[in-house]
């Protein structure tokens, strides 16, 4: 099987995302990349050295820029003439191109997988990940998103692919960028983070959560996420919420500070190495799932953390 | 402008999904139902753009069992003004919902479509990008914030570090996320008046969609267990777990 993996970019690095979904195309067969934007020479190029990666397919134009979906579902669904299964990062990106071109292919999308198990079998959560569905596709061509957390890395280096320019019509439907706020942070990104400091609602306020969630963070050089909780009470910015609708993520320890654990929040962290909880609740619902827990009052027990590590 | 507003009818965001014993899929029998929670903030945002008088005429539709009736009464109740129902007993995948969606977006010729951008069952988030794919219409997925203004909708979006704002031009796909507004309660007036409004009852095969899944679910079981581990009494003894895990020097 032939797979074209899209792969996701930054200021000129590849995404981690993109590594994992190299990962899981390559156990589905022969793994192609496609480079998609403005002057993406250079990242075609790294994309090549990728380990186990074929052919790289670098368009490089103006309306590829930005990722608009509305552009880049066309040229993939170009390139497909040639390949059996697109793989996309189950990212917002991913999520925005990937059933844009399962609808054009006339395929039912795969999301968000968690396991190859065969050529046309996978595995993934439903219900917030209080079920594990295994579905096999019936379509003649696949189209999958892949759940970053589920599959390891494919090393950047190693890999001697081909690079391959290729043009697309460029035809985009209707859609243009405006611009864009990213927030700027020293910290890891949360998908990626190893450590992961997270705060809930009951940190209280947003400049609680600041002087008191972000030491101990910094202590751990680990990333900072929050409950839909804090997120709501506006703490702090949407895309530090990890839950069902939020990130997903899975890092070696995950702190949960100040958080009662609802389903959806577990959803998207429940398979982190090491959950830690400290909550003044004993019978919080995080407890169930915690690996270590610590019942006490964030507001001593935080800054007595900070300052012993 | 008329707005289309597809809703689901799904396990209640507050239950916790059972998976049956036999493996076939999650125990739905005598478990509280209700809207898709982004399929309500859908509803929410498009009573508001008729409350500025950018929309006309707010079309619920939703596709599956002959219940999902409820769903679109409390649709009519919050303030769409008449209802569509494509019954059905069959699971309907995203694919076949967006082509159903598409045959009714033809008909009555919408300036917007408001999808919620997941269903919290199946977690798929597809069926809005499908369905943008299907009109060759531009999408604004996982809205943060949405303007209307003549022609075009000027969408801000949650993307992975922050926000994203694009301009699109109409008919539009729009997908809602969560902060996207907070959906209100229907009016027990409101309820009242919701059973009056009309709701229109038609088949898949009237829109001659083939609602044959693609994808063959082989079974589905519970989630690896995590058992609560052990509770600390202070500090000093997590500072000592964390020394001993490598994560503290």
């Amino acid at each position: 099987m032939k797979t074209l993996v899209w792969v996701e970019h930054d200021s000129g690095a590849i995404k981690d995302a993109t590594l994992s979904a190299v990962t899981a195309a390559a156990k589905l067969g022969e793994v192609h990349l496609l480079v998609a934007g403005s002057g993406v020479g250079a990242v075609g190029e790294a994309a090549a050295k990728i380990a186990g990666v074929g052919k790289v397919h670098v368009a490089d134009a103006a309306a590829f820029d930005h990722v608009l979906p509305e552009a880049i579902a066309p040229l993939v669904v170009e390139l497909m003439g040639h390949h059996d299964a697109f793989v996309a990062p189950a990212t917002a990106n991913g999520k925005n191109i990937a059933p844009r071109v399962a609808a054009l292919l006339d395929v039912m999308q795969i999301s968000d997988i968690l396991l190859v198990e065969g050529d046309n079998t996978f595995t993934r959560q439903i219900y917030a990940g209080n079920a594990i569905a295994t579905v096999k596709s019936s379509d003649s061509k696949l189209v999958i998103t892949v759940r970053g957390t589920a599959f390891e890395k494919a090393a950047r280096e190693g890999g001697s692919g081909a690079v391959e320019a290729v043009s697309g019509s460029g035809e985009n439907a209707g859609s243009s960028f405006v611009g864009a706020e990213i927030s700027k942070s020293e910290r890891p990104e949360l998908t990626s983070a190893k450590i992961i400091v997270s705060g809930g609602r009951a940190l209280q306020n947003s400049e609680n959560f600041h002087s008191i969630i972000e030491p101990l963070a910094d202590k751990l050089g680990a990333g900072v996420g929050a409950s839909r909780a804090a997120v709501d009470a506006g703490y702090v910015p949407n895309d530090y919420q990890v839950g069902q609708t939020g990130k997903i993520v899975a890092p070696e320890v995950y702190i949960a500070v100040g958080i009662s654990g609802a389903i959806q929040h577990l959803a998207g962290m429940k398979d982190s190495k090491t959950i830690i909880a400290i909550n003044k609740d004993e019978d919080a619902p995080i407890f169930q799932v915690a690996d270590i827990g610590l019942v006490g009052d964030l507001f001593k027990v935080l800054p007595e953390l900070s300052d012993k590590l | 402008m008329k707005i289309i507003v597809p809703v689901k009818r799904v396990i209640d965001y507050n239950v916790k999904p059972r998976v049956k014993m036999d493996g076939t899929g999650v125990d739905l029998a005598n478990v509280k139902m209700s809207m898709n929670p982004f399929d309500e903030i859908s509803v929410e945002e498009a009573i508001r753009l008729k409350e500025k008088g950018v929309a006309t005429e707010i079309i619920a539709v939703s596709i599956g069992v002959a219940k999902a009736q409820e769903t679109l009464r409390t649709a009519l109740a919050m303030g769409a003004d008449r209802a569509i129902l494509v019954q059905t007993d069959d699971e309907v995948e995203p694919l076949a919902v967006a082509k159903i969606l598409k045959a009714i977006v033809d008909e009555e010729q919408p300036g917007l479509v408001i999808l919620g951008k997941q269903a919290i069952d199946d977690d798929s988030n597809q069926t809005g990008q499908m369905l943008g794919a299907l009109l060759g219409r531009p999408q604004g997925t996982f809205a943060n914030k949405l303007e209307v203004e003549g022609e075009t909708a000027t969408v801000t979006r949650e993307v992975d570090g922050g926000l994203e704002t694009v301009k699109l031009a109409l008919p539009v796909i729009i997908t809602t996320n969560l902060r996207l507004n907070e959906p209100r309660y229907a009016s027990l007036p409101n309820i009242m008046k919701a059973k009056s409004k009309p709701l229109a009852c038609h088949a898949p095969a009237d829109y001659g969609v083939d609602i044959a899944p693609r994808l063959q679910t082989l079974k589905v079981s519970e989630p690896p267990k995590r058992s609560a581990g052990v509770k600390v009494a202070d500090v000093d003894e997590l500072v000592a777990k964390l020394k001993n895990m490598g994560v503290a020097a």
